[in-house]
């Protein structure tokens, strides 16, 4: 009965060159910025023939890269670094909080208008962020927050509809007679949500904290449209500033260097966090 | 002991409450209101009524932005999807090291984006990137030759579209969540009643994961007009604005040409046009899709 599920061997013809499609593009950067000056230029090409592995690898390429980044060496670099772990460690922080407290509430408390609001909440994840970014813009540039953290920040103490979404529905599924345990020990609503919710929650935590730090990590819109001084850059921003600046021939694998540089975090969390993505986009995605 | 804890509840979702006025509620209402006007955020807003819109119906640049962002969705949409189909129901197979293969395919879209568009800006060089070396290594023996990529309209557009490829693995991760739901008695019973694999694949496959078909549309089609750093970054709208979409548009209008009032304007048209486009392929779905229990 089995049989039509069974896989055929020349299926892993297709796989094998799809993660080849997939990966070469990273193993490519990561030749080049292995490069000596004269070779990055010519890039892969000997002849007509790609090259594989680098001849002689450089492995000052990439002090010498992350010095020039910004415009004071090393200083560029560390403050765009510190200036991103600082942005997204808060960001995760925020959005964990704030949304399993919501998502907490939404499942667990009964009131007027809950079905309302939480529609509501859901049909917010359809609206595009250009639409308000203009009208935010002049809001936080009103309050004097350009060229500061905070609207990148702040928001995300808010709740964010996908993650509220997400708690509400692992929330819903926790026996009741562990909140009513809690709740004839004397534990308060606040007292239930941070001893015992949060912990179960621990999965969609996981899920929450992961997206977050990759989508922040990498956001370049938000960081170019509010950041604006050397000392205030994301790693993101800053990528984008050396890359005008060393755009011509004789500086791909410095750019290359420093671009593998900001990609590093999100692959060890990708590595670290692989079922989180897979699993959790999938169980999300299907419901949302 | 019963008692109305609707005032608790709301205390409750109050972060959410206060953070969807602040941030939603209040920014769409400025942005509509900043639509009627002329405002250069050196003086205060002017009121002009319709003057943006009407500005609208002779800006070329915007018909312009407009055609080049419904290609880029289109293309990269129908590509797309097929793309990732194809790829979920390969990963859904029981095959070695699974596990490998499907984080391979989605580990390109945990990267940052600036870096991306960096590595393959260069990668579609002519004469020393990786594709055109990739394509002369291994076709280059029957006479093809990869094209200059940013030096044509068509080419330029084209290298946007196979990119945004590189980045289906969320999609296909949940196609391949759609797929694990289909009742396996399904394809059993139609084995058994002799269906062959691309009937199969037509007459249960597709039918039993419409609805995630739907939702990637929709996602897709909020992605697409929302397309800004890949651009920007590699080719800067150009040649001769043929990769120039409708969020850079809006960008410049703000932030390069500081012409808030017909920049929200702008952003008022996109929201509307994403909403009617949303619309329509829920209701298309409506006639079409299956929904298991509905």
């Amino acid at each position: 009965m089995r049989n039509p599920m069974r896989t055929n061997p020349l299926a892993y013809i297709p796989l094998v060159l799809g993660t080849i499609v997939m990966l070469f593009p990273l193993w490519w950067m990561f030749i080049v910025s292995l490069e000596t000056e004269e070779k990055a230029g010519s890039a892969m090409v000997s002849g007509s023939m790609l090259r594989l592995m680098p001849e002689d690898p450089q492995w000052n390429n990439y002090p010498d890269a992350l010095r020039e980044v910004g415009s004071v060496a090393w200083t560029g670099f560390l403050d765009a670094l510190a200036n991103s772990i600082v942005i997204t460690v808060l960001v995760v922080i925020g959005t964990v909080l704030s949304s399993s407290l919501v998502g907490f509430a939404f499942a667990r408390i009964r009131f007027r208008g809950r079905r309302f609001l939480f529609i509501l909440m859901l049909s917010t994840m359809m609206l595009p962020a250009q639409v308000t970014m203009i009208p935010l813009f002049l809001l936080f540039r009103s309050l004097g927050w350009v060229d500061t953290i905070l609207p990148l920040v702040v928001p995300s103490f808010f709740g964010t509809a996908f993650f509220i979404f997400m708690y509400r529905q692992f929330i819903a599924q926790i026996p009741e007679s562990l909140v009513e345990a809690a709740r004839i020990d004397g534990s308060g609503m606040l007292g239930i949500w941070w001893r015992i919710i949060l912990p179960i929650c621990k999965p969609v935590s996981a899920l929450t904290a992961v997206f977050t730090f990759i989508y922040v990590w990498n956001d370049f819109m938000a960081p170019l449209i509010y950041l604006h001084s050397d000392e205030q850059m994301t790693l993101a921003v800053a990528l984008n500033s050396f890359r005008t600046q060393y755009s011509g021939v004789e500086d791909v694998h410095l750019l290359m260097a420093v671009s593998i540089v900001t990609m590093v975090p999100c692959v060890l969390l990708f590595l670290a966090a692989q079922k989180y993505f897979i699993e959790g986009l999938g169980r999300g995605g299907l419901k949302g | 002991m019963k008692h109305d804890s609707t005032p608790v509840g709301l205390l409750w979702i109050s972060p959410w409450i206060v953070g969807f006025l602040l941030f939603t509620v209040i920014p769409v209402s400025m942005g509509l209101w900043y639509g009627f006007t002329d405002y250069t955020l050196l003086e205060k807003p002017i009121p002009v009524g319709l003057a943006n819109y009407a500005r609208m119906l002779q800006d070329d640049v915007l018909l312009t932005v407009l055609w080049n962002t419904a290609l880029f969705a289109g293309a990269s949409i129908v590509i797309g999807s097929i793309l990732s189909i194809a790829l979920a129901v390969l990963l859904s197979k029981p095959a070695r090291f699974q596990s490998f293969w499907r984080a391979a395919v989605f580990a390109p879209s945990v990267l940052p984006v600036v870096a991306v568009a960096v590595i393959f800006k260069l990668g579609y060089d002519a004469d020393t990137g990786m594709v055109n070396s990739a394509i002369n290594t291994t076709v280059g023996w029957a006479g093809l030759q990869g094209p200059n990529w940013f030096g044509s309209r068509f080419w330029a557009m084209s290298a946007l579209v196979l990119m945004s490829l590189w980045a289906v693995g969320p999609a296909v991760v949940i196609y391949l969540a759609g797929l694990r739901d289909v009742p396996r008695q399904l394809y059993e019973a139609a084995a058994i009643d002799g269906f062959g694999r691309w009937n199969r694949f037509v007459h249960i496959t597709l039918p039993m994961i419409s609805p995630v078909i739907l939702f990637n549309v929709i996602i897709g089609i909020i992605n697409a007009m929302q397309v800004f750093a890949i651009p920007v970054i590699m080719t800067g709208g150009g040649p001769d604005r043929a990769t120039y979409f409708y969020s850079m548009y809006i960008y410049d209008q703000a932030f390069s040409y500081g012409d808030m009032g017909y920049a929200s304007a702008l952003g008022v048209v996109q929201f509307t046009i994403i909403l009617v486009l949303t619309l329509l392929i829920l209701l298309i779905g409506r006639r079409y899709v299956y929904y298991r229990g509905a």
